[in-house]
Order: C-alpha cells, then structure tokens, then sequence
C-alpha cells in the first residue's frame, strides 16, 4: 500500500516535471531562421531572442558543462559554481556554528532561570525583527572586512530561533523528569547534561533546522550586497552580464545545497529524537 | 522518649495560599506518625486529601508549611539518594533504553564503580523483575506492566533505606497489578528496605503492609488510624483471602473510606498536634 503511494507519487511527479519543463521549452522556443523578421527585428539585430527566456536545454546544457569542471578558477570574475557555493556554504556553517555556540548556552539560561527570561525577553522581542541585512552597513563599517561581514550577518539571522527554540525547550522538560534527576541527586550540571539536554534535544534541533534555512536565504542577499564571491555573487554578477541561463542554472543549484543542508539537520533530529 | 524511630513525622502540615489575601486552605494538618526501620507502611485516603503531598515532602521534592521529617535522627531537607521514589506515571527517561535507565540510577548512587560492575549490577536488578530480554527496548516500546517494572528494577538498584511509592500499580489492569505485586513482595522480602506506599487498592494494601495509616478527607485532613494488618507473612494474594483476620481488616479500612473519613475532615476533629494516630489491631 505505501509502497505502491510512493510509486504513484514518483509517477506523478515525472509527469509534472514533463509537462512544466515541455510548455517551458515550448513557450521559448527562438525565433525560426525561416520565419519572417519584421524590419524592427532584422535592425535590432536580433535583440528579441535576448530577451527570450533560455528554455531548459539551454540550462540542461549549460549546467552539464558547468557542473563537468565545477571548480575551476579563472580569476575573480570567473570561477566556477562549486567555488561559488563552497564559499557560501563555507560562511553559512561558520556563522551558524558561532551563532549555535552562542544560543544553545544562552538558551539553556533563560529556559531555566525566569529572571534571566524576564530580563532579557526585551532585548530579544527588539533585535529579532531586525532584517539581518540591516546589521549590515554597521557591520562593514565596524568590522571592515566584507568576509567577517557576511559572517556576522549569517550569524545575526541564525541565532533567534536556536536561542527561543533552545529556551522553549528547556523551560518545558517535563517535571517528573527533573524529579528523577533531583531524586539522583545529580548535580545542577549533570541535570543539564543527561536530562534537561537529551530531553530538550528536539526542539533545539528544531532552531538549528529554522536557522540554516534562515541562514541560507539571507546569504544570498548578503553576498550580493558585499560581492566578491559566492553564490549571490555570482547570479548577480551573471545578471549583470545578462546570461540568464547561468541565472536560472544557479537559482537551482541554491535550491538543492538548501534542500542539502536541511537534510542534514533533519538526519540529526532524527538522530535525537524518542517518543515518549 | 527513649529510641528514635528510623522515620519520624511531626506536626506536618502544607497549606496554600487561599484565594483572598492572608487567608490559607489547609490541605492537611498534625501528621504524626513514626515508621520502623523495614516496615512496610501503605497510605490509604480519598482523592486529594494529600497523600502525594505527604510523599513528595518525605521525597524532598515538596516542602511542608510546618512539621518535621527525621530519619535516622537526621532532619530530611532536599532530596536524597537515600530515599528513593517510584513514581505513578514510571518516570522513565524516554531516550534511555531500559538497561540505561538502570544504569543511570546505578551510576548516580556510586559514581566510583567500574563500568563493568554498574552494568552486571544493573542487570541483576532487571532480572528480578524479570526483563532481562528487554534490556534495549526504549520505554515506548514497553507496556505499562513492563514501565512500571524497570521502574521499580530502578529504584530497588539504588537500595535506598526509605522507598517511596506513589500509586505504583494505579494505572495497571489487575492481572499485571497481582503479578507485579508478587514480584514486589519478592524483591522486598530479600532487601527489607524501608517501605511507603500509597495505594487507593484495599486489598493491595493487606496483601503488602504491615501497617495501613488511614488519611480522613481534606481539606484539614488527618491521619486518623494506623490499622496493624496482623497476617503472618509470607502472604500470597489466593491465601490471606482464607486467613480470619482478613475480611475484619478490610471491613474496617471499607467503612473507615466510606462512612468515617468524611465525618473526620474539617477543623472541628479531635486529633490535637502531637497526638499519634490511633492504633488498630484487629487481631484475633
Ligand atoms: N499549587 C497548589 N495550590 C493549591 N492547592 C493545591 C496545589 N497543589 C495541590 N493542591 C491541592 O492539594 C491537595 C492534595 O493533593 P495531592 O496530590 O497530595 O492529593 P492525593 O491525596 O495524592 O490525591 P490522589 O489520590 O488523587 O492522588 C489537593 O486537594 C489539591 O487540590
Ligand atoms: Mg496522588
């Protein structure tokens, strides 16, 4: 029964995936040779197919070759996309590890003490907000380094939900257990580590899973604000350079890394989650 | 007073803060009671009169609004590897498998013991509840009968002198209940801990205690008798049915929860502070 879903899931989803990628193609087609230029066209020298959608055999072609030499290094204007995504993923995990290292210790404070939550609720309630990409003239002007920036702002973005998620789930250990540890008589950090963390677990992962996401979109804008290098580089670069094919190509290729790290969170909460 | 009880309970009282200002709802009152050391004492009262409460203060999970708790001559303040508490709802932790629930009690009492030790001990403990094909399940893979086994395998491990039980067998059908109790009685009768129990089932109470403290309905609630169950041990559920004491005990505890306990609540009752309850032998 289930085995058969799936099948019939799989089935459906190659047949939308035909007919989306066939009107696509078939809506772009360019102009045929024999067909007729209006005089308008034949001085424009062409410039309607410019500005026709590549259809997806362009892009297919396209990210065959730019996926058969992923890194390649053509100086700064031409690398290749792998260099490109590896440098973003490179500031997403860095700035998303600082932020965790940050919020799981912070959230772990104000899930467990009511005064540290009533005392720094307001800060919180006031800095979450705020566009990331706000943080970021103050961040350029601070730190003076397009790189730290980034990472800065990466950092920004990922630590609220890992921090209220972390809070939320420390603050809601069931009390029977932490009648158990107290019966142990465990110390206040033992409690932390073998009950209220094992315990809390999922939700955090939960956090960690939002703010990746999170994290992952705001890199994009973030890079095509600082330029230099990176995936938000590189599609506006492309967009400037008008090959929209390579657009299209790198809206996918963010797509599936996105789709990657998100899987690997998941792996992880299911790693860490039980049933009660 | 010439000998300390192992456990003694003065003038205990918990009250919360009623619902206009300065004035109190008193949940219980003036509970004195003394428990030997290897007695098994079972609690026996209405809903709510405050049984859990008397528990989880013994327990150190609670704090009592007046009154003392001693054992062993020592005043009882915060909870205690010493005593250990079965809870109603098994208290598991989830993520642990059954052997690790174990072991972390074991690990707790001697943080000094080689791994090898905690592990062959814990297993030795989940044998006599007879789980040894369970040891890796997770407590949601478990039934009910067998939670509520592991969790008496867990607190038996740590031998603490007092045990505390709240219920244990209150959610199980009475098939698991009888079974598990016999179990319990074997368990004990080799350790001889120190036992508190809570049940709302008389007949689990004659089969298990040697004395029944019976609790008049709160609010103001006391304990009003101490009901010695005069059946020589070893006592099994199909044999003490026949014993002639039997039916005299259980007519006394059924009409103490049906007629008497509500006519002791309230303020006006004759149980002054100090006073111990009344002893009950129905011995005959
Ligand atoms: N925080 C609180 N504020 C006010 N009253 C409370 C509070 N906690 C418990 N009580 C009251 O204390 C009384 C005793 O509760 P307790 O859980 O000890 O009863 P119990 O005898 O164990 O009942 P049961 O047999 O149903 O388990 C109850 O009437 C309850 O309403
Ligand atoms: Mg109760």
């Amino acid at each position: 029964m289930l085995k058969s879903l799936n099948f019939k899931a799989t089935i459906v989803a190659f047949l939308l995936l035909v007919v989306l990628l066939g009107s696509w193609e078939w809506m772009n087609q360019k102009p045929q040779a024999t067909q007729a230029l209006s005089e308008y066209e034949l001085l424009m020298g062409g410039a309607s197919q410019q500005a026709q959608v590549p259809p997806p055999s362009e892009i297919i072609k396209l990210a065959y070759e730019e996926l058969s030499n992923p890194f390649y290094d053509a100086g700064p204007n031409d690398k290749g996309i792998g260099i490109q995504l590896a440098y973003s993923v490179y500031r997403v995990l860095v700035g998303f590890f600082l932020a965790a290292l940050v919020a799981i210790p912070v959230g772990f404070l104000i899930g467990m003490s009511p005064l540290m939550y009533k005392a720094l609720n307001p800060y919180i309630q006031v800095l979450r907000p705020i566009s990331p990409l706000a943080w970021m003239p103050l961040a350029l002007f601070i730190i003076k380094d397009s790189e730290l920036s980034a990472i800065f702002v990466i950092f920004i973005c990922s630590i609220w939900p890992m921090l209220l998620n972390t809070a939320f789930g420390v603050s809601n250990v069931r009390k029977d257990w932490i009648n158990v540890a107290k019966t142990h008589q465990l110390s206040p950090i033992q409690t932390a580590f073998q009950v209220i963390l094992p315990a809390a677990a999922p939700t955090i992962l939960t956090g960690m899973r939002i703010s990746i996401g999170i994290a992952w979109l705001v890199i994009v804008a973030a890079e095509m604000l600082v330029g230099g290098t990176g995936i938000g580089y590189y599609v506006w670069n492309e967009w400037n350079n008008l090959d929209l094919a390579s657009v299209i190509f790198s809206i996918f290729m963010i797509g599936l890394i996105g789709m990657i790290l998100d899987m690997i969170l998941a792996a992880a909460a299911r790693f860490v989650s039980y049933q009660e | 007073m010439s000998k300390h009880s192992f456990l003694e309970i003065q003038g205990l009282k918990k009250s919360y803060p009623g619902q206009t200002k300065g004035e109190e709802t008193v949940i219980f009152e003036h509970a004195n009671f003394n428990i030997e050391k290897g007695e098994f004492i079972c609690v026996i009262g209405h809903s709510g009169c405050g049984k859990s409460t008397i528990l989880n203060i013994l327990a150190g999970l609670d704090e009592a609004s007046d009154g003392l708790v001693f054992m062993n001559g020592k005043e009882v303040s915060g909870p205690s590897l010493e005593r250990g508490v079965i809870f109603q709802n098994y208290s598991l932790l989830p993520w642990k498998t059954t052997l690790e629930n174990i072991v972390f009690a074991v690990r707790a009492k001697w943080p000094h013991w080689p791994k090898e030790k905690i592990i062959e001990h814990s297993k030795h403990y989940l044998s006599l509840v007879g789980l040894d094909h369970a040891l890796d399940r997770k407590p949601a893979q478990l039934s009910g009968g067998m939670r509520q086994r592991v969790s008496i395998a867990r607190a038996f491990s740590t031998q603490p002198e007092l045990l505390l039980m709240d219920e244990p067998f209150g959610a199980l059908d009475a098939l698991t209940r009888g079974v598990i109790q016999e179990e319990l009685i074997k368990i004990w009768s080799e350790s001889k801990q120190t036992v508190f129990m809570i049940t709302h089932d008389v007949d689990e109470a004659i089969l298990l205690s040697d004395r029944i403290l019976l609790m008049s309905n709160g609010p103001h609630a006391q304990i009003a008798e101490s009901v010695t169950v005069s059946i020589p041990r070893q006592r099994k559920r199909t044999d003490i049915i026949h014993h002639p004491d039997y039916y005299k005990i259980r007519n006394h505890l059924v009409d103490f929860l049906i007629n008497r306990s509500k006519d002791l609540s309230g303020v006006a009752t004759q149980v002054t502070a100090g006073q111990q309850p009344k002893t009950i032998n129905l011995a005959s």
